[in-house]
């Protein structure tokens, strides 16, 4: 019976084009802008590290102090040199690495090639089990390199293609600004998208992967500037040159720390608030800095890591969605109350209310169908054309898949058989006799 | 028009009318706050950067070598020379950054030197005697750099200079009785820099949200960035060779000198590039919204149509009873314009708080303004003659019902 309710169905479409193209015209575009906008929220808001994110915190230390966040600042988002050492030297978490970008020269061996510029961060061995980093070749460096200050250096698998055309390259040098560097390690393809680790690159958190990574001691004996944000609060003048720099309170250090368990946490918690109650005994600060640990997803909503925009389209393509079906609502009451003259005979001649529920959702659930995939191609085009309304670098990140495809035809069908619910109950309303007598 | 027996018809048709309302009324809470949404952004986009912008372009050079200070500098003044020789250039700046860059090097501004909370905050272009008239930004007080007065600014010195040229907003924002010409001020650091001139326009580097409270803040202080890690040249060509400029100028470089990265990407830009890169984000959400608004608008219209259509279908014999008893093609034509008038006033009741209340989630959530009274009340007009215009064909349909329609059986 229910074959025949949604051939009837088919048939009731192609009676009234008009009204039928309409619904699904409404449903298709509807549907198809919530996903469009829903691709590229997806996008930007993926957890890049679905494995690891419940165990990666980042400590925040209030080094301001209390008269500039009265003032309206945030909780300082990175450490200062002088924080970002004391942490690392403590080494209470099970990894635990201190991260800034920088940005070099590749000097090729081959002379008759140009010089080219790479981007990269100066970080700590642990780095790669914290983050889990996949390698094609070798492996990270160790503890006992970050203490010596080795000239090592780990590449990413597009440098190694760029410079040793994809072969194993560990064991050989690179020169980076007028020093050389021993390739211990190649990445695989390895670009979490939003590159959570270090959220104050420029604007860059939706762009390429870096190109290689280097001991932080390292980078630091060479005196390497830091490629991303260096925020200093207050117009006091510091020491001049490097050391005045890296004594200061500007802040330029990201700080990611893994903890297995809640007891982890709580253990690294009281650590923070000891060396905060000891930097204040220290005479450091004139007041007892707050720190905060940041959890994964917290961390990425401080940060604002996904752009305002993307969340302002998607909500209001929903609104847009919802008004598409209060339209669907009433075409629907107007298609199927047109016929109610059918609905009395089939009733008159014993056909239950159930019956009648059955034949209208059934037709609901074609036009849901129909519009589910109008709403894929329109979806299809929206996504080829998302870059138009996004930049770049989040557009291309949005995209189709198996299960974007499945969640634009459920949605379609949900929307377009509950918006059905109203005038089916009418359609099943309709009194026989009352019909039957008119006619 | 008798409105008591169209209201008494509508609450025959109470589903039918309680959806049109209220699709009239969602829609003019999404398009009103789209509309504003869409103004504000394009009103960001247009700005004025108060450089020359059609005849200048960018050059973002980096250095293959590691220089020192003085080396630097010397490399900046070899490529100045050597860009300017160029038949097609009429002059050139080294600086640090330029307007609409995007993120760039701002400082605190503070009255005193030991003031804890910023008076505001400034972009700071580093610049030298020529930074102005290459940019053809206007001096409207005092005077420009003289060529002694630009001392180099090597990696991670703490250079502060005596002196600088404000924008006129940052003038007006430090010295509000517009005598900032002579006095001084503080950027970060314990030595004052006095007012030596105010330019008319110069856009911050920065375009983000951040800098909104801070708009057309700016410094231009006399010195140069001699740092290893590379400069940026600001190139005016002459009017009408832009082109032929931007083909010159990095072959130049190079044959000077080879050690050195322009970033096939992003290295070469010309000023039309920049602003249309800087208001991406801009651009897109106002043309999302466009089209969002433009569908919405259609769909409601489509809506109306079809509802109203089925009114008209529903009530032949009815209407060829009017006929019969005198009503003329216009009583009809009035009838369903009217019903449908009567249905948007509601809708657009219920809609009028529903933008608010929209708008007032947005402003919360995310930091937008509050909507003017204007954009509802354009809104309401929209969204009235839509209505309107929607009912017309099956209203004018409706009047052409031969009264004979009431002879015969629904």
């Amino acid at each position: 019976m229910l074959a025949y309710y949604l051939r009837l169905g088919f048939r009731s479409l192609r009676r009234n084009p008009v009204l039928t193209v309409l619904m699904v015209l409404a449903i298709g575009v509807g549907v198809a802008s919530s996903m469009t906008t829903y691709a590229v929220f997806r996008a930007v808001s993926a957890n890049p590290i679905p494995e690891r994110s419940s165990q990666l915190f980042v400590p925040a230390i209030d080094v301001w102090g209390p008269k500039a966040r009265a003032n309206g600042r945030q909780l300082p988002d990175m450490l200062t040199y002088t924080d970002a050492m004391a942490l690392m030297r403590a080494h209470k978490a099970q990894h635990q690495a201190a991260i800034y970008p920088v940005s070099y020269t590749v000097i090729p061996q081959d002379v008759s090639r140009e010089p080219f510029a790479v981007k990269g961060d100066a970080t700590y061995g642990e780095f790669f089990p914290m983050f889990d980093a996949p390698f094609a070749y070798g492996n990270g460096w160790d503890a006992s390199q970050d203490d010596a200050h080795a000239a090592v250096v780990v590449i990413s698998s597009h440098l190694n293609q760029q410079l040793f055309a994809g072969a194993n390259s560990v064991g050989r040098t690179i020169r980076l600004d007028d020093h050389d560097y021993r390739i211990v390690g190649v990445l695989a393809d390895w670009n979490p998208q939003p590159r959570f680790y270090d959220v104050n690159v420029y604007s860059n958190t939706f762009s390429g992967a870096p190109d290689f990574f280097l001991p932080f001691t390292r980078a630091i004996d060479l005196q390497s500037e830091t490629n991303g944000n260096d925020s200093c609060y207050g117009s006091e003048g510091r020491k001049p040159g490097w050391q005045g720099w890296v004594q200061s309170d500007c802040i330029w250090i990201s700080f990611w720390v893994q903890l297995p368990d809640a007891a982890a946490v709580q253990a690294y918690t009281t650590f923070l608030q000891g060396y905060a109650a000891e930097q204040k005994r220290a005479g450091r600060f004139d007041w007892l800095p707050e720190v905060k640990l940041f959890g994964f997803r917290p961390w990425m909503d401080f940060e604002q890591v996904v752009p305002p925009e993307t969340r302002i389209s998607l909500l209001l393509s929903l609104g847009f969605l919802f008004v598409c079906l209060v339209n669907t609502v009433g075409l629907l009451l107007a298609k199927f109350l047109r016929r109610a003259g059918e609905i009395g005979v089939r009733r008159a001649l014993g056909a239950s209310r159930r019956e009648i529920i059955l034949q209208f959702l059934a037709e609901a659930t074609m036009v849901g169908i129909t519009g589910g995939v109008a709403g894929l191609l329109f979806t299809g085009a929206g996504v080829l054309g998302v870059g138009m309304v996004f930049e770049p670098d989040v557009a291309k990140l949005a995209h189709i898949d198996a299960s974007l495809v499945a969640l634009t035809m459920a949605v379609a069908l949900v929307a377009t058989v509950g918006a059905a619910f109203y005038p089916t109950w009418r359609a099943a309303r309709v009194q026989p006799a009352w019909q039957l007598k008119s006619n | 028009m008798h409105i008591q027996p169209i209201l008494a018809a509508l609450r025959r048709h109470k589903a039918g009318t309680i959806l049109i309302a209220l699709q009239i009324a969602l829609t003019l809470a999404i398009v009103c706050n789209s509309l504003f949404i869409i103004h504000q952004r394009l009103s960001h986009m247009d700005e004025a950067s108060g450089v020359d912008e059609a005849n200048l372009f960018v050059i973002q050079n980096m250095w293959g070598e590691q220089y020192s200070t003085q080396q630097a500098a010397g490399r900046i003044q070899e490529d100045v020379a050597t860009l300017r020789q160029l038949p097609s250039v009429q002059d050139v700046t080294a600086t640090n950054q330029y307007p609409l860059k995007g993120g760039g090097w701002d400082n605190f501004v503070t009255m005193t030197p030991d003031q804890r909370t910023a008076t505001t905050d400034a972009s700071y272009f580093l610049g030298d005697a020529r930074f102005l008239s290459t940019l053809g930004v206007k001096l409207i007080a005092g005077r420009d750099f003289r060529p002694d007065e630009v001392q180099n600014l090597g990696l991670r010195q703490n250079v502060t200079p005596p002196v600088a040229i404000v924008s006129k907003a940052l003038a007006d924002k430090l010295f509000p009785h517009g005598d900032a010409l002579g006095k001084s001020f503080y950027a970060m650091s314990s030595a004052p820099i006095t007012v030596i001139g105010i330019v008319d326009v110069l856009h911050r580097a920065d375009v983000s949200s951040w800098s909104a409270s801070y708009t057309g803040e700016s410094m231009v202080v006399p010195l140069r960035l001699a740092v290893p890690s590379g400069v940026c040249y600001i190139v005016r060509a002459k009017p009408g060779q832009l082109a032929d400029a931007m083909r010159e100028a990095p072959k130049a470089l190079y044959a000077e000198n080879r050690m050195r990265m322009i970033d096939p990407k992003d290295g070469l830009l010309s000023f039309a590039e920049i602003r249309h890169r800087a208001f991406e984000r801009d651009r897109g959400m106002a043309v999302l919204m466009g089209i969002i608004c433009a569908v919405l608008l259609a769909i409601t219209a489509a809506g109306i149509v079809g509802l109203t259509s089925f009114w008209v279908g529903q009530r032949r014999r009815q209407i060829g009873v009017r006929r019969a008893l005198g009503a003329t093609h216009g009583d009809i034509l009035s009838y369903f314009m009217t019903e449908n008038l009567l249905i948007s006033l509601a809708g657009v009741a219920i809609g009028v708080l529903l933008t608010f209340g929209l708008n007032l989630w947005l402003v919360t959530r995310f930091t937008l303004s509050v909507l003017p009274l204007t954009y509802v009340l354009g809104g309401i007009v929209i969204l009235l003659l839509l209505g309107q215009g929607a009912v017309f064909a099956p209203a004018l349909r409706a009047s052409r019902v031969p009264p004979i329609e009431a002879t015969r059986p629904a």
